[in-house]
């Protein structure tokens, strides 16, 4: 694909349609992607000034009035552009190397962008992994081995996941964390977004990995609290088999759901 | 009244600083990056303190309701030190970046050759990325660094209303001003500047292009000087409108020609809500900002 690089209408086909409108239609984002399809150096500067050209407004401001849990709109402008950056340069070390480079030299946002933007990698299927087909890969990108996207992909969300920002936290357990983090750490990611009071929404693939070593750490959390007299997150309700016994759950209002 | 403070280092100060800012109607804050009392001896201890600048503070001050903005350079003082100077390299690529609304400080501390040479490369650094500049003057020979500081601004072919020349007093204020730059003013508790000598000054000159700070950091200084000054403004009979077009208005004009501000306030923020979620579990345990 990097010899035959895609024009700026394919570009545009490719935009993932789950977008805001008002960036569906942004001019300055089409052709940014499409500069980044001829200039894959380009996407510096575009992630640096994606909030300035397409806003930074909620995806889902009725229930996520901050953008955490869901992500922002610019955050779905640079998820764009990783998409249309692992177009052009495949999938292979070149993208790691990029994408790391990103990351480490961006701020929150940015950062946030490039961990969305291996969201949307993986949820089309480009980076392999155990719950991908075995060659759900090869549709996508130059068909080459991902392995060291994903091995990059791993130590960025590592780093997000150590921060205190809970929409860094939230941006590492989409998708591509879902599909790609070990057990460990994603068990700790999870409880992370407890204590840091972000829905559990922002968590893909929740029900499908949720294990009983959870359901002890969610339990023991819950006694934690109640031992001290505070109240018990509802949240943890959704981490265990059955209820939360000899907890005081409701004490806190419940998940809003869309 | 609402306020934008245009240079104030919030790395050096409190949480209840920003709490007592959000309730005195700051809404806003530039930082600049600065030096930070204990010498920098590697360019990584720059990265990381700009990249502090624009992650962790931006972060922290968004937790009381207070939009942060940042200027980078290299300072002065460092400009002297070779280890420092290589952080150059460094500095345009954060030019480019969300929130970094000015090249700054740049300036004079001791007038040396060194100072000479990074001013000047800043200062086209700074047409380079269209950012307007925030100049320190120096706090010893100050009528003299100012002269020689506006004398290289027009050199440099910048717009001297992309010049923000800051800690005047009654000496250089006029120099400044007559060259077409914006006059900043640090209210410092006991130096440079007080509240009443401002008035006066405001009195003289007028309210167009005057701005003023706290420049609140490490040292004795107060995050509240904007708001003093506001107060002691009216006192003297200014009006609401005179107050705002000082501590809101201008800076807002100024840094606003990087088309860089951000200005609207911190979605999911309510005054009086515990800040820091994680810490107490009060309210909702599931939207931050949410919690009614």
């Amino acid at each position: 694909m990097n010899a035959d690089r895609p024009a700026a209408s394919a570009v545009r086909g490719r935009l993932p349609n789950d977008l805001p409108t008002d960036l569906a239609g942004s001019d300055w984002l089409t052709d940014a992607r499409a500069e980044v399809a001829r200039d894959p150096d380009s996407i510096t500067r575009a992630f640096a000034f994606a909030a300035r050209r397409v806003g930074r407004a909620p995806r889902r401001p009725d229930t996520d009035p901050a953008g955490v849990v869901h992500g922002t709109v610019d955050d779905a402008a640079r998820a764009a552009l990783v998409v249309s950056l692992a177009d052009a340069v495949g999938t292979g070390p070149d993208c790691a190397e990029r994408l790391v480079a990103l990351y480490r030299q961006g701020d929150a946002a940015e950062r946030r962008g490039v961990l969305r933007g291996l969201d949307a990698l993986a949820e089309r299927g480009s980076l392999g992994g155990p719950a991908a087909d075995a060659d759900a890969g090869s549709d996508a990108g130059t068909g080459s081995d991902a392995s060291a996207l994903v091995a990059a992909g791993l130590e960025l969300a590592a780093d997000a996941l150590r921060t205190n920002d809970p929409s860094l936290v939230a941006a590492a357990v989409g998708p591509f964390g879902a599909r790609h983090l070990d057990q460990h750490t994603w068990r700790h990611a999870i409880l992370k977004l407890v204590f840091q009071e972000v829905s559990l929404e922002a968590a893909s693939g929740l029900a499908d990995r949720a294990d009983d070593e959870l359901d002890r750490m969610a339990r023991d959390f819950a006694a934690e609290r109640q031992a001290a007299g505070r109240p018990v997150p509802t949240d943890l309700g959704l981490l265990t088999n059955g209820p939360l016994a000899n907890t005081r759950l409701g004490t806190t209002p419940s998940t809003p759901k869309e | 009244m609402r306020i934008l403070d245009p240079h104030i280092h919030m790395t050096s100060r409190t949480t209840d600083d920003y709490e007592a800012m959000y309730a005195s109607g700051v809404r806003a804050v530039v930082e600049p990056a600065f030096w930070l009392g204990q010498p920098r001896t590697s360019v990584s201890s720059f990265t990381d303190y700009f990249d502090s600048l624009l992650g962790w503070e931006r972060f922290r001050a968004a937790q009381f309701g207070i939009r942060h903005h940042a200027t980078i350079a290299l300072n002065p003082k460092e400009a002297n030190d070779p280890r420092c100077r290589e952080v150059l390299a460094e500095v345009p690529r954060y030019l480019l970046k969300d929130g970094v609304v000015a090249v700054g400080e740049v300036g004079y501390d001791s007038m040396t050759p060194e100072e000479d040479e990074v001013f000047a490369a800043q200062l086209q650094m700074a047409r380079d990325a269209e950012l307007p500049v925030l100049v320190h003057t120096p706090h010893r020979d100050k009528l003299s660094g100012t002269r020689r500081t506006l004398d290289v601004v027009q050199e440099s072919g910048l717009p001297p209303e992309r010049v923000l020349v800051d800690h005047l007093n009654e000496t250089n204020v006029a120099l400044v001003r007559d060259a077409g730059a914006w006059a900043g003013f640090s209210i410092y508790p006991d130096t440079k500047m007080d509240e009443d000598r401002m008035v006066a000054l405001v009195q003289e000159y007028g309210t167009e292009r005057m701005i003023v700070n706290s420049a609140a950091d490490w040292g004795r200084s107060d995050p509240l000087k904007t708001v003093k000054t506001g107060q002691a403004m009216l006192a003297a009979g200014f009006s609401e409108d005179d107050v705002d077009q000082v501590l809101w208005r201008n800076p807002v004009a100024f840094y606003g020609q990087s088309g860089n501000l951000v200005l609207d306030p911190v979605p999911g923020f309510t005054e009086g809500a515990p800040p820091t979620p994680g810490v107490e579990f009060e309210g909702s345990s599931v939207l931050r900002g949410a919690r009614a």
